[in-house]
């Protein structure tokens, strides 16, 4: 228990000086800032997937039980998901722009209470995993999405405006943010469909009903839908640039309300009790 | 003799003003004559082109000729002249000089150390030359211009590193396109520009090129100089959908491409985004198309925007650049001013050369009696006089030759020896041209 506090401590402290490393690299447009923030994000994946095994050997469970281990996750997925697309697309300005992100559910996480959760036996499922892990994967791809969605918007609004930072030549090229957008959401999507089936053959092996009109699962649908018209959207009627960013971000946002708003405002059996300490 | 050049430029003047004073590159003859036909003027040149438009004369009476041009440069596009007065600068004498080889050696460019400026400056020369407004301080100003241009080009870093509007396009391309290599350009009309634009973004991967022109000939004819297609002027807005990037630069009075039709065409694309980059002025696009989502259009001005970042070498490699300029201007100043104390030295030199001779001539045939030593003793007792006469008033005619004042001594010389007119083609003027290379 205290060993995995302590490397989720470490670990944030890690994320906090890759962030800090992005920043500096972009604000100075020195290379080797952006090349040791990457390796030490990669150092820092590395020790995040030790702490969630040591906290998964811990408790005993998949460690998303909880709100702390859930923030946990959400962050883990999405370095994850962002180191892989680095592969692809070789973008430091897309580091600066997550790593923040994953530092703010890392901190939020470390604000959350850590003990955990006592035991629920609905919870020990083979279902359980696999829907979490989908899911988060799925909020990883979408992050990422939207983040492009937010560079997208600026180096639109400065090709337009044709008022240029030095931002203008940090961002990649619009094409580049669009396609990122579109390739996001064709792994987003089926991430995040997969994960609401998969929820909801849990449900019925845990409840006996496949959908119960849950907040979580109703605001679930709701993101979905919007992913669905985004989807929709561009491979049917064309939609791309602006329009796929904003819908990125407001997607993102939904998502966003979905993971924390339920559990604050609305209650259900998404909701981690754990979040009060109880 | 005094040059004056009136005129507006990208500094001074919006692409909306710019484009209401242009001159028709095809037809220079009239606005040329009509120049000439201004009193003050002797010789006349003018340079437009999108960035600026420059009256160039030569004249006597430089304060009363800079009015005159500015009226002109008003008349002749029927605007009122308080309307464009504040957009216009006029320079005289070496501040003319300056001007004009810091235009040529793309001193003054929107993109500092472009090349077209220099070939647009040419073409202005031979129209002049052409229709024989340009006499020989323009053609020795102009000259002396292209060999400061390409001095500077050759000792300065100013050019190097190819930016210009084109270039800069075809940077701009790769912010929104990212590779250039699966993507079209249309070219529509033709300019130098244009094609300039056209070639760098062809030889930066674009694969597939149009060409749209009034005249199909000229079309096909660039269509194969760039391995493209040719497309018939009237429809090349069924073929905008095809391409990616259009560079368009016609001589049309009016936008050739508007906000609806650029609307469909956008929407004919799946909104695939468009760059749109209008080299003409008068402006080929309205600019309203730059509001669809997708389209980017940028004119003339937008293009400058661009480089400005691109600039700050250069702006290093000008510094040198111009100590060059202030180095030939004071060479070529020097010539000017030559021009007309030279004449007069030698006027009023050969005026008292003929006075002793005569006298002389008269002396001795009163005079028979007189040796061969007397004749020579009172030959170089005459030269003495001419020359101690003369000793002076040359001497205060070359010493004052590089001031103002010095006009007024050989004003004065002139009148008082009542001394003929110089004329341009007087031999002695005319060796004072260094050979061009």
């Amino acid at each position: 228990m205290i060993v995995d506090v302590l490397l989720f401590k470490i670990t944030l402290l890690i994320y906090f000086v890759a962030t800090i490393c992005y920043l500096v690299g972009v604000i100075t447009r020195k290379e080797q800032f952006n090349r040791s923030a990457k390796w030490i994000l990669i150092g820092g994946f590395v020790l995040h997937c030790i702490t969630l095994k040591v906290r998964w050997l811990t408790t005993g469970i998949t460690p998303v039980a909880s709100l702390h281990e859930s923030l946990s996750f959400f962050a883990w997925s999405l370095i994850g998901i962002y180191l892989l697309f680095d592969l692809r697309y070789r973008t430091p300005m897309l580091g600066a722009f997550i790593s923040p992100l994953a530092l703010a559910l890392m901190i939020l996480g470390a604000a959350a209470p850590k003990k955990a959760p006592a035991v629920n036996p609905m919870l020990d499922s083979w279902w359980f995993p696999i829907h979490v892990t989908l899911a988060f994967l799925g909020y990883g791809v979408f992050a990422i999405a939207a983040m492009a969605g937010i560079m997208y918007l600026l180096q639109e609004r400065m090709v337009k405006s044709k008022k240029f930072s030095g931002l203008f030549y940090r961002l990649p090229s619009l094409d580049t943010l669009d396609s990122m957008n579109y390739k996001c959401l064709t792994f987003g999507f089926p991430l995040m469909t997969m994960g609401i089936i998969s929820g909801a053959i849990w449900a019925n092996s845990a409840w006996g009903g496949y959908w119960r009109w849950d907040p979580k699962e109703t605001w679930a649908l709701i993101t979905w839908f919007l992913y669905a018209a985004l989807l929709h959207g561009r491979l049917s009627i064309g939609w791309r640039g602006r329009r796929a960013a904003i819908f990125a971000i407001i997607g993102f946002c939904c998502l966003l309300f979905t993971f924390f708003g339920v559990n604050l405002f609305l209650s259900g059996e998404h909701t981690f009790r754990s979040f009060t300490g109880e | 003799m005094h040059i004056v050049i009136v005129g507006l430029s990208h500094k001074t003047a919006p692409v909306e003003v710019r484009e209401r004073l242009a001159f028709a590159p095809t037809a220079m003859e009239r606005p040329l004559r009509q120049l000439l036909d201004l009193p003050p003027l002797a010789e006349g040149l003018i340079v437009s082109t999108c960035n600026r438009v420059e009256l160039c004369a030569a004249t006597k009476e430089p304060d009363s000729a800079v009015a005159a041009m500015r009226r002109f440069l008003a008349d002749y596009h029927d605007i009122a002249l308080e309307e464009i007065d504040p957009h216009l600068y006029d320079y005289q004498g070496e501040d003319a000089i300056r001007h004009l080889f810091r235009v040529a050696a793309s001193l003054d460019s929107m993109v500092l150390g472009e090349p077209q400026i220099l070939g647009q400056i040419k073409t202005a020369y031979g129209y002049a030359v052409e229709f024989k407004t340009a006499g020989l301080i323009l053609n020795r100003f102009l000259h002396k211009a292209f060999s400061v241009a390409k001095r500077i080009r050759t000792e300065t870093g100013i050019a190097s590193n190819a930016v210009s509007v084109s270039f800069a396009a075809v940077e701009l391309a790769r912010k929104i396109f990212d590779k250039l290599d699966d993507k079209g350009v249309m070219i529509i009309g033709a300019g130098e520009m244009c094609e300039l634009a056209a070639k760098h973004f062809i030889s930066n991967g674009v694969t597939k090129t149009l060409v749209t022109n009034r005249t199909f000939e000229r079309a096909e004819k660039l269509a194969a100089e760039f391995n493209g297609r040719a497309v018939p002027f009237e429809q090349f807005t069924d073929h905008l959908a095809e391409v990616d990037i259009v560079l368009t630069s016609t001589g049309a009075p009016n936008f050739i491409l508007g906000h609806r039709q650029m609307e469909e065409i956008i929407r004919r694309r799946k909104h695939k985004p468009m760059f749109l980059i209008d080299i003409a002025v008068p402006r080929d696009i309205d600019p309203k198309v730059n509001d669809i989502d997708n389209a980017y259009l940028y004119d003339v001005d937008d293009l400058q925007e661009v480089v400005q970042a691109n600039l700050k070498e250069r702006k290093k490699e000008a510094g040198k650049a111009e100590a060059i300029v202030d180095q030939e201007i004071g060479q070529f100043y020097q010539w000017l001013a030559n021009l007309d104390v030279k004449p007069t030295i030698i006027a009023l030199r050969s005026h008292l050369e003929k006075i002793r001779e005569q006298e002389l001539e008269r002396t001795f045939s009163n005079l028979k009696d007189l040796t061969d030593k007397q004749k020579k003793g009172i030959e170089a007792m005459a030269s003495a006089m001419v020359n101690k006469i003369l000793h002076k008033p040359i001497a205060m005619l070359k010493r004052t030759q590089d001031e103002t004042s010095g006009e007024d001594y050989v004003d004065a010389v002139r009148s008082l020896f009542d001394l003929p007119a110089p004329s341009f083609e007087d031999k002695d003027i005319r060796t004072l041209d260094e050979p061009e290379q």
